[in-house]
Order: C-alpha cells, then structure tokens, then sequence
C-alpha cells in the first residue's frame, strides 16, 4: 500500500444538533402502560393467536358436554336399547344411529366425554404432583437426594407406562373404576415431567435472586417453593397440558384391550372396543366414538403447543 | 490520496420485530483513510455493533440495511451479494468478535480453526503451505509457541490466548480493514493493554486500518486517532481523539467524559489536590447539560467519619481468612490464601483484583454463603465461625449484598414492591402497611418512581436494576453492605450515577462498604482503603491516596499503569 502516513484525521470535528439526540431518556422511567411479565407477556401473545381460541373453545364445550351430559340428548345410553335398532343407521332423533345393542350413538359419546375428562384430569394432577415433587427436591438439593429420587424416577421411567398399566389393570381386574385406571397409568407417567423440572431447577438455583434471598435470610425451602420453582414451572405446564391429551389415549387403549373400565361404563374406548366386530358392516359405530377421541385429544395438544410457543420468547422471536 | 478505503454514507440498519420495524441504526456517515484508525464509542444499545456488523453485513436475525451506502474502495457493500461478500469477508476486511470464550468451536483444534480461515481466504494452498502459514499467523499474534499449540484445543487456551488467536485469524488474510468489535472487554486489564499493545504494532507494520469499537472512552481515546461518539443510533460527536477529549462539545460527550472513571481519577492526579479536582469536575458537570457530578463532593464529611471511625471498633475483621477449594482430579486449590484486613465503620474499602483473585470469594464467605476453610471472621462482635443459625439470621439483616448482574440478581416473576420488601417480610418487619411505606422511602432514596412497585424487572433498564437491588439491600437498614462488582456491568453515565447514590447514601446512613472490583479506576472515586489481591493473597493494603500516589508493589504499578486512558493528557 503506497499511502499509509495518514495522521492528519480527514473527520472534521462534526457535532450534531442538540436537538435531535434526546438525552432525557438515558436514566428515565416507563410508567405507562401494564405491568408486564413472563406470565403477561405470553397472556398477551396467546390472545392473538387464533389456534389458542380454537382449541380453548373445544376443550370448553368438551367440558360442559362431560357436565351436563342431559342437555344435549334426551336419549338414555344403556337403558331402552332394543335390539331391533341394532346397528341401525341414522334415523331422525338418533343423527348418528345405533350401536350393535340397539343403543344411540350420539348419546353414548355424549354420557363418554365424561369418563375420558375424568381419567385426564385425575392423571395430569397426579403426575403433575409427582413429577414437581421428585424434580424440585432433587434438582434442589442435590446430592444423596437427588440420587435416591433420581433412581427411583428411572426405576418408573424404564417401564413403559402403557404396559405397567395393563398388567396392574390386570390384577386389580375386580376393582377396575375411573380412579384406579387413572392411578394405574398416572404412576408410571410422572418421571418425564420430574426429568424435565429437575434440569430447570439446576439452571435455575445458580441465579443472583437466589443468593440475593440466601443472603437475606429466606430458609432454603422457602427459595425452592417462592424463587425457584415458579421461574421453572413453565415447561411443566405445556408437559401436563400435553399429557391430559395422552392419559384420555391411554385410557381408550386400555379400555380397547379389554383392560380398562368394564363394559358398564360408558367410555370411548370400550365402544371403539365393541364396535371392531362391526366395522365393515356398520363403520358408524367405529368412526363416531373415534372422532370424539381424537377431537379431544388434538384440542389438549394444540392448546399444549401454543402455550408452550407464547412461554418460550425465542420460539416468539423467530416468526 | 486517492479515495479512502472506507465510506459509509447514511447508514440506516432496522430490526424487524411484532411491532414494527426498529431502527438501530440513523444516519451514520464517516469516512476512514487508508492506515488510520477509529473509534466507535458508546454505550450499549447505542447502536456501535450494528454499525460494524452492517459493514460486513453480519447482522444478527432480522436486522438488515434499510437506507445508505457502505463504500469500501467505491464498492457499496450494501448491495453486494452473498457470494461478494464471502469474497469480502477475511481478505479485505477481517474481523475480531467480542467474546473470545465463545467465537471458537470448542471441539475443534486452535490449528484446525486457524487454518480452516487461511483455506477459506484461499491464502495458502496445500496442507504443507497452510499449516505453515497458520503457525506464521498465531506466531505473529503472539503465540510464541504455536507450532506446539496447534493441536490444543480452545479450552486449553487462557481468554487472552484466546483473543489473540482470534486477532490471528482476523489478520490472516491481510485484510485492508480491520474491524475490532470490543476486542478486550471480557479480559483483565493488564492482559487487555498487552493484547491492544499487540493489535497496535501488528496494524501499524501490516498497514491494516483499524476500526475499533468499545464502551470505555479512555480505552478509544488512547487507541484511535479519531473517534465517533454514538448515541442511539446517532453519531452525536466526531473528530480527532484528543480534540474530542480536550473539547467535548455536545452535552452527552461532554458528561461521558466528566463520567468516565478513569479519565476522572486522572484528573485528580494531574491536579494533585482533591478540591481542585473537585471544582474542575464540577465546572465540567455545570456545563454538562446542568448535569452535577459531585462525587467528591461528600470528601470533607467522609474525612469526618473516618475519624469518628477510628474511635470505634471495626465492622469487619478478617483474620488469616483461607478457602481451599477441591477440585475433582486435580487436588486442592486455594482460592483465598491468609488474608486479613480490617473496616472501620462507616468507611469504604475496595478488594481489588484482576478474576480469578479470590476477591468474591471472600465476599461469599463474609455472607456466609460460603464456609471458610480457617481462620477467622468477625462482623460487629461476633465470629462467623460459631454464630448459631439464629444469630445468623440476625447478622444477615446488618449485612447486605449488592451483585454485579443486575438482570440476574432480581427475580423476573417478582414485582418491584414485593422484591424489596421481602426482606422486610423475612425478618418480620413491620405490618403490611408499614412495609409498603418503607418500600416507598426506599425507592425515594435510590431515586426511582414510586409507582414501579408493580411493574417487573424485565421493565427496567441495567442501572434501574442495580437502584432497585441496592434499595433491597437497604430495606433492613443495615450496616454493612457488600457490594460485589456492583458497577462493572453498567454504562459509564450509569455507573457515575449509581456511584454517587452510593456516595450519598453512606453519607446519609453512615454505611460500611466493602467494595469488590477489578476497576481501579472506579475504587479512586469511592474508596478510603484498598486492598489489592493476586492470586488469593493481599499483596497491597493502604489508603486510597497511598495506593494510586505511591503504589509500592510491581503488581499494582501494573495494575495502574493499565487503566486505559491513563497516559491521555487531557485539556491542560
């Protein structure tokens, strides 16, 4: 390079008009507008998205159906089923038609949805349960807890669910009802959620606040519950959203092989069950209950998905 | 002279987001010879990155180039094409990234990432030729022995080490420009000043023209012929170096300079008297945008209370205090090695030392947060050793922390009121009322709004951060507080700010400080007493005046002597 002796600075001292370069903001305050959080923010990010009103709506009205089962069909499931209607196709007053016993279709998915909302519920609190209970305290604390806890959550994790269910659906074949089918798969469906809470707290019990609140006294088991767990929670909370929709499968399964409720209760599962024999004859039968079982579960799974997208701002930054 | 190698007229660069586009980026033009350098100083969102990353269109996400040119030679960078900038990219402009610990693969070899950048600038071909044109280029960035290092991998290498590769791969290829993104930031100062003592030779004997960017004016000033202040995306000042320094003439440049720390402190040894220095800075704030910067304002009354101090027994002791840590596979390390000092209360002492000095964690272990290997520590009469989990909590609520991460030491799910009251609700203080009342106070004395005790930290702004984390720590009017790099990771103008509130409050509520930096520059402005720690040891302990007047170890003539900035003559 021939010229590189440039000392002499070709910038002119340029300063620029006082006027366009706002000092006053370097130190002040946003007082207008709401508060915002985590929380807030994903509040405001769910309200634009279309798909979470979708899937809230059919969770909604799933819910109110598996309530009050009466306002929406006059027809009784079990009782009044004559055999002359069996496998009947749609007449008026019965849209859907009727089941090999001559019962109403649309009535035996309507007095269904209850049975399928219970078992997810009670499994989702269940594992929800379990899973904050082993994760927070190993990730917590560590050490010889964390290894007990941790190998026990393996010993369960290393079963598959689905299985550990049947055989213990098997054994318990006298007592089967909504509460022990629901025990029977929640039992062995918690390590995920405690896997996943567990490596939370790790990243999460290292932060500042959480020496700030050592330092100011705060007791180690008030942190875990008022500063760690709840800056971990969030992953959880889209596992057990997600996890409802796999119990009501589960459920269905069971109940499918013969395992699950007795053929008494009104269950999804046990109609998709009954209605194999018939399906080339009569696909109704089959198709209907089938429906209902996938619409429920795809709403638990959308609305999992959009929480999980509006909780994770990368996920937001991205679109 | 024909054209210069760099034109960049009008810049404009914008971040798309949800809520439209945002602009980094106003109106940035400069001009840079062939063989000159410049600065890009300002604080963080100022926009100075963008600006070099628009350059060689690195821009992170959604941030592209919305208006202006980028001339390099009469080429417009802005319109090249993907393939044309690969072309660009090492052989006519190279580029030094920030942080050295995470620009370099770690899994693979220094040697394979330094030659993968020659191959790719297609300086050498052949495995022979590149691997001797790697170890000619890590030689020349200071590695003496590259050819033994070449096989090691980044995780072997010190972050100066680091930061020297990187300057290596930067300069492969001979590059025009060099562009120099805070190239030193994350290092200790004396490793930063070989480093930029290096990059300096090694542009001068390459004929690389540099372009440097960084948050500290001192550092700038005393690296680059011209600098270009920018605030908000906005140039608000350019010009030559020294002119700028000597004749600040827009109110934001002219409190950067009365702010920075360094330059400040310098001030005060020039002058050699305080109250000259005083007066000087004070005259420099007044004209500063009716900004006063009255640091030193509270020197007579500090003087008072050192004396009243005296008089009284100490708050702190530290006796013969060790911490060995254990290390899985390789033995025992001692981090904290038979230090003892002693703070008197109602006084300020700075730990100062560069990372990995040990000096956080004898903070961990005066907060209990850590337990000492031996000796002794004693805090307002009692032994730390054998206070009960009782009188633990008690001494916790006379002796409060301030960390350096204000985005990490609140919690986010946590409102601002509640964040500060915890304490008060821990200790049981008071009735809900009366909390709420003392949380206002407490926020009146850090001098934020009152109606922030619903919003949440996400809201706030680094130094906001740091207020409110002090206002905590104050809630239980304690003694003593600690404050653990309180101001490292705050802007210069933030950093001046919180100082003072520091200031002032323990003149207000007659605080002990103990104050952990690295910053020397920073302990001038708020310390009575240093103490400078090496390796776990006290190497240098006196007053403040002692220290910077008449430093009597090598190690903290050295530590001095690197405070960037520290050489520039200022306006007479």
């Amino acid at each position: 390079m021939p010229d590189t002796s440039s000392s002499k600075p070709r910038i002119e001292h340029y300063v620029a008009p006082l006027e366009e370069t706002p000092l006053a903001a370097i130190d002040s305050v946003k007082t207008e507008g709401k508060p915002s959080n985590l929380w807030i923010d994903a509040w405001h990010d769910l309200r634009r998205r279309p798909m979470f009103w979708i899937s809230s709506a059919l969770i909604l009205i799933i819910v109110f159906v598996a309530l009050f089962p009466g306002l929406f069909t006059n027809e009784s499931p079990n009782e009044g089923c004559q055999l002359a209607n069996s496998n009947g196709a749609p007449v008026p007053g019965h849209p859907l038609g009727f089941t090999r016993q001559g019962c109403d279709v649309f009535a035996r998915i309507v007095y269904g949805a209850g049975t399928s909302l219970s078992v997810g519920i009670i499994v989702t609190i269940l594992v929800f349960t379990l899973g904050v209970l082993f994760g927070a305290f190993a990730g917590y604390y560590g050490g010889w807890v964390d290894g007990v806890l941790s190998r026990v959550g393996d010993i369960f994790f290393s079963i598959p669910y689905i299985l550990a269910a049947v055989v213990i659906m098997s054994v318990l074949a006298n007592y089967r009802s909504v509460w022990v089918i629901s025990l029977a798969i929640g039992v062995f469906a918690w390590p995920a959620t405690a896997r996943v809470l567990r490596s939370e707290i790790l990243r999460v019990k290292n932060s500042d606040f959480v020496t700030a609140a050592t330092a100011i006294g705060v007791s180690r088991f008030k942190i875990l519950w008022a500063h760690v767990v709840p800056n971990s929670i969030a992953p959880v909370i889209v596992i057990a959203t997600i996890s409802l929709a796999g119990a009501i499968v589960a459920e269905a399964t069971l109940s499918f092989l013969g395992v699950g409720l007795p053929s008494t209760f009104m269950s999804w599962g046990n109609d998709i069950a009954q209605a194999q024999t018939t399906l080339r004859t009569a696909p109704q039968v089959l198709i209907y209950p089938s429906i209902a079982l996938s619409l429920t579960v795809f709403s638990f799974i959308m609305l999992g998905e959009v929480v999980r997208d509006a909780l994770d701002p990368k996920a937001r930054a991205q679109r | 002279m024909s054209t210069p190698l760099l034109q960049v007229k009008d810049l404009e660069v914008g971040f798309r987001t949800q809520t439209g586009v945002v602009q980094a980026v106003r109106g940035v033009s400069f001009t840079l010879d062939r063989g000159s350098s410049l600065a890009i100083v300002g604080e963080s969102g100022s926009g100075k990155s963008t600006t070099a990353h628009a350059i060689i269109n690195l821009l992170p996400g959604t941030g592209h180039i919305s208006g202006g040119q980028v001339l390099l030679d009469g080429q417009d960078l802005a319109q090249a094409s993907q393939h044309e900038m690969e072309q660009i990219r090492g052989r006519k402009i190279g580029f030094v990234p920030q942080d050295p610990m995470s620009n370099l693969n770690p899994v693979w070899s220094i040697g394979f990432q330094v030659e993968e950048a020659i191959r790719a600038n297609g300086i050498a071909t052949g495995r022979k030729e590149v691997k001797k044109r790697a170890i000619q280029v890590l030689k020349e960035a200071g590695l003496q022995d590259a050819d033994r290092r070449l096989k090691q991998f980044p995780h072997q290498f010190s972050g100066g080490m680091r930061q020297r590769v990187l300057i290596g791969m930067g300069l492969a290829a001979n590059p025009q420009l060099l562009i120099a993104d805070e190239p030193t930031s994350a290092l200790d100062v004396t490793v930063q000043r070989v480093i930029l003592d290096h990059l300096e030779s090694l542009t001068r004997e390459l004929g690389t023209t540099l372009l440097f960017i960084t948050h500290d004016l001192g550092l700038a000033a005393e690296r680059a012929e011209q600098l270009l202040v920018m605030y908000k995306g906005q140039v608000v000042e350019a010009g030559p170096s020294a002119d700028i320094l000597q004749n600040p003439q827009h109110p934001y440049t002219q409190r950067l300079v009365a702010a920075a720390p360094s330059l400040a402190s310098r001030r005060i040894q020039a002058t050699g008297s305080i109250a000259a220095a005083e007066s000087s800075i004070a005259a420099d704030a007044s004209t500063a945008a009716g900004e006063t910067i009255d640091l030193l304002a509270t020197a007579e009354a500090r003087a008072e209370a050192l004396e009243a101090a005296a008089s009284q027994p100490p708050a702190i002791v530290v006796e013969n205090l060790t911490k060995v840590f254990k290390i899985r596979g390789s033995g025992d390390f001692t981090a904290v090695d038979d230090v003892s000092f002693q703070i008197a209360k109602g006084t300020t002492t700075a730990l100062v030392g560069e990372s990995g000095s040990g000096k956080s964690t004898v903070a961990k272990m005066l907060l209990k947060l850590e337990d000492a290997t031996s000796g002794k520590i004693v805090v307002g009469g009692h032994d730390l050793a054998s206070v009960s989990g009782k009188e633990m909590f008690g001494l916790r609520s006379r002796m409060q922390p301030v960390f350096q991460d204000p985005y990490g030491s609140l919690n986010p799910l946590r409102n601002i009121g509640n964040t500060i009251a915890e304490p008060l609700s821990t200790h049981k203080v008071g009735t809900p009322a009366s909390r709420r009342e003392r949380v206002f106070e407490l926020l009146d004395q850090v001098s934020l709004p009152r109606t922030l005790v619903s919003r949440y930290p996400n809201e706030l702004s680094g130094g906001q951060r740091q207020r409110i984390a002090i206002a905590r720590a104050l809630a239980l009017k304690p003694e003593i507080v600690i404050l653990d790099e309180a101001v490292s990771a705050l802007d210069v103008l933030v950093q001046a700010q919180i100082l003072r509130l520091l200031a002032e409050l323990q003149a207000e509520l007659n605080l002990t400080y103990l104050f952990i930096t690295h910053d020397l520059a920073v302990v001038r402005v708020i310390a009575d007493n240093v103490c400078v720690m090496q390796k776990g040891r006290i190497v240098e302990a006196a007053t403040t005046d002692e220290v910077f007047g008449n430093p009597k170890e090598q190690y903290t003539r050295d530590l001095l002597a690197a405070i960037p900035g520290a050489n520039i003559k200022l306006g007479a």
